[in-house]
């Protein structure tokens, strides 16, 4: 087994940290307190390359390999949260969709525009009834000459501020249940279409998540995006996708977190010498090491197999458990080893603990990953 | 305009650098390689130059193979091309300036454009001895380069101990980069990926026939000796800074 990354990789990865450090750390505590990723910021990370992480060379994009991704996002993870996610809903679910299942015109569209950033992408699904059940969704389509018109309320959409074009899955026939639903490629354009107000969050502040409303949307019926009637699938296979892009994500957050951990332990004086003298802080810092280094083996193997054409669903799933649970872990340890500091909000620690919550919930809460698995075991064994 | 960029691999500024008993040069394993920063302005500088006058930026490198990293990093910054000449050899500046100005005088350059001087050994000599060698016009520790490409004349200002000096010259010409010349950019990951692409030819230094034996032998390499741990004054405000007072003109010997 070859473990190396392609020296293109390692200068992309040295470039991005690079970024990172000059250009993302420092504005860090404005973007978490005013809740807003600078324009300038954005507008840096464009010409970095950073919107094209998952769109095809020939589309303007990097077209990179799952494990390439993988390795750019560990990278992006070591910063705020709320920045990277902005990137990782654009990167993964907000663009995977056209990417994987997109016409050729679909494709010319909508990735050139993608991959620069001057369109950023968005992913809505989940409505006030329809959370971990996606497919009870309620938002209508309906066919009325070469367009469908749309009507339904959106909750929760990230980017949905800043995305110019949505992938929506709507309910075209209300009889045949998840095989009734049908994506669509919305630009926020289209007539009928209005972005709710922004939600307050317990963390990741910069990102922004908030509803939309369609009222008589008008799509055009170019815009379907696969077939009609796959749209519960499509919606499966690009959360699938982004899941091991997630935890790459949750990966770098970790590791930035036991770094920090480590050097405090070993700087901070009580009873006349380092914490890090004291057995149980070594087995913290040990227990996160141990655990993170099995996440990014993880990490790499999952995004190896989808790379080989692999079905991964039921490995997809548990990466994104692992991750989303060691990542919370970890982020739980990092306070505990820092002591006061690490709840006071002029250190980072704390926002990582908050930040690492969502990684439970979102795309699929652990629990219904944990459904998802288990409904594979038993595929597995029931045959 | 064609434009060549000499460029050095050194450690990372922030390397420990080690040393064991007798050794003529720093151990190498586990160190961080990156370009030396004042070649990175040198490179920004020949890419606006490009930019603004079109050409090509030839990336000109000497070392081992391990060179190939910051020569990659150069063509992501977006040099055109480049040209490796490879050896395993410990050189002094004589012999790189040798060689690198027989690769530039085999394909003529109207600018040839380098750092002042490399933070590895910080001889600041391969530059100026280029300029020798070529029998070309130089300008050293430039901060602000003006190049008139129709009547080939370049207005430089070079940075001098307090004070700065405005020089004209034409071209071809040989350059020194200061800091302050420019910003040097981020090289972009959709031009790391182009760069892979992108042709670096290899030349083994032998082949160069030029004569390879040093002018400068390193007879011995110390580290500079361990600071002394820092004093903590304690104590009310008015004595320690009495006692501050003492020190800085009794031991300091800077007051
Ligand atoms: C910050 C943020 C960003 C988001 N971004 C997006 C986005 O970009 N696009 C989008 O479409 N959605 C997005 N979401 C929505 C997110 O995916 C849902 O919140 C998530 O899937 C959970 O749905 P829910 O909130 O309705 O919780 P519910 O489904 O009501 O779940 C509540 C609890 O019940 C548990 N539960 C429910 N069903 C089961 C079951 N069958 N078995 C076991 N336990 C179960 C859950 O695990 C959870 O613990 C975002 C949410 C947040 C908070």
């Amino acid at each position: 087994m070859d473990f190396t990354l392609s020296p293109e990789i390692l200068q992309m990865k040295a470039a991005v940290r690079d970024f990172i450090t000059h250009e993302v750390e420092p504005a860090a505590r404005r973007i978490e307190e005013e809740d807003q990723v600078p324009d300038s910021l954005i507008e840096a990370s464009r010409a970095l390359g950073l919107f094209g992480i998952s769109i095809p060379e020939e589309y303007g994009g990097l077209g990179l390999s799952m494990v390439d991704k993988c390795a750019i996002f560990e990278e992006l993870g070591q910063t705020i949260n709320g920045y990277t996610t902005i990137l990782g809903a654009h990167n993964g679910i907000g663009s995977v969709g056209i990417v994987t299942f997109g016409s050729p015109e679909q494709k010319s569209r909508y990735l050139p525009r993608m991959a620069s950033g001057e369109w950023v992408g968005a992913f809505a699904l989940t409505e006030p009834e329809a959370g971990s059940n996606a497919a009870a969704i309620r938002t209508t389509a309906t066919k009325k000459g070469t367009r469908y018109v749309l009507n339904g309320q959106k909750i929760y959409i990230t980017n949905a501020p800043e995305a110019h074009v949505f992938t929506v899955m709507a309910v075209t026939d209300p009889y045949r249940g998840a095989k009734g639903i049908t994506s669509f490629i919305v630009e926020k354009t289209f007539p009928g279409f209005r972005v709710g107000t922004v939600e307050k969050k317990m963390g990741l502040h910069g990102s922004h998540t908030a509803q939309l409303y369609f009222e008589d949307l008008e799509v055009p019926e170019e815009n379907v995006l696969g077939q009609e009637g796959e749209g519960y699938v499509n919606a499966l296979k690009i959360l699938a996708n982004g899941r091991a892009g997630l935890a790459a994500r949750a990966l770098g957050s970790c590791q930035y977190l036991l770094d920090r951990s480590t050097r405090y332990a070993l700087e901070r004086q009580q009873f006349e010498k380092p914490i890090f003298e004291q057995q149980i802080i070594q087995h913290y810092l040990a227990e996160m090491a141990t655990e993170i280094e099995t996440l990014r083996w993880m990490t790499y193997r999952v995004a190896w197999m989808a790379d080989q054409g692999a079905n991964v669903i039921k490995e997809a799933a548990m990466l994104k458990l692992y991750g989303s649970e060691v990542y919370n872990r970890v982020a739980d340890k990092a306070v505990q080893i820092h002591g006061g500091i690490g709840y006071i909000a002029d250190y980072p620690i704390e926002r990582f603990y908050r930040d690492a919550r969502i990684t439970r919930i979102y795309e699929g809460t652990s629990e219904i990953q944990k459904n998802i698995i288990a409904a594979q075991l038993k595929k597995e064994y029931a045959e | 305009m064609k434009i060549l960029v000499l460029v050095k691999q050194v450690p990372d500024t922030a390397t420990k650098i080690r040393l064991n008993p007798g050794d003529t040069a720093i151990q190498t394993d586990g160190i961080k390689w990156v370009i030396n920063p004042y070649d990175e302005f040198a490179i920004e500088e020949c890419l606006r130059l490009k930019e603004k006058a079109g050409g090509e930026v030839v990336v000109l490198s000497l070392g081992p193979s391990r060179v190939e990293e910051a020569i990659r990093q150069a063509l992501a910054m977006g040099a055109d091309r480049a040209i490796h000449v490879m050896t395993d050899a410990v050189i002094d500046s004589q012999v790189a300036a040798r060689a690198l100005a027989k690769v530039a005088q085999e394909e003529g350059y109207d600018l040839i454009v380098t750092g002042k001087q490399a933070v590895d050994d910080d001889q600041a000599q391969v530059g100026a001895l280029v300029a020798v060698e070529l029998g070309l016009p130089q300008v050293t520790v430039v901060i602000e380069l003006n190049v008139d490409v129709e009547s080939r004349r370049i207005r430089a200002e070079r940075e001098l101990e307090g004070a700065s000096e405005i020089v004209e010259l034409p071209m071809p010409a040989v350059i020194t980069a200061q800091r302050g010349l420019n910003e040097p950019r981020y090289p972009t990951l959709p031009n790391i990926m182009k760069a892979k692409k992108k042709e670096v030819k290899s030349v083994p230094l032998d082949s160069l026939g030029v004569d390879t034996t040093p002018w400068v032998r390193v007879e011995e390499l110390t580290l500079p000796p361990e600071r002394p741990a820092a004093k903590i004054l304690t104590g009310e405000p008015e004595e320690a800074a009495k006692e501050l007072a003492r020190l800085l003109h009794e031991e300091a010997k800077v007051i």
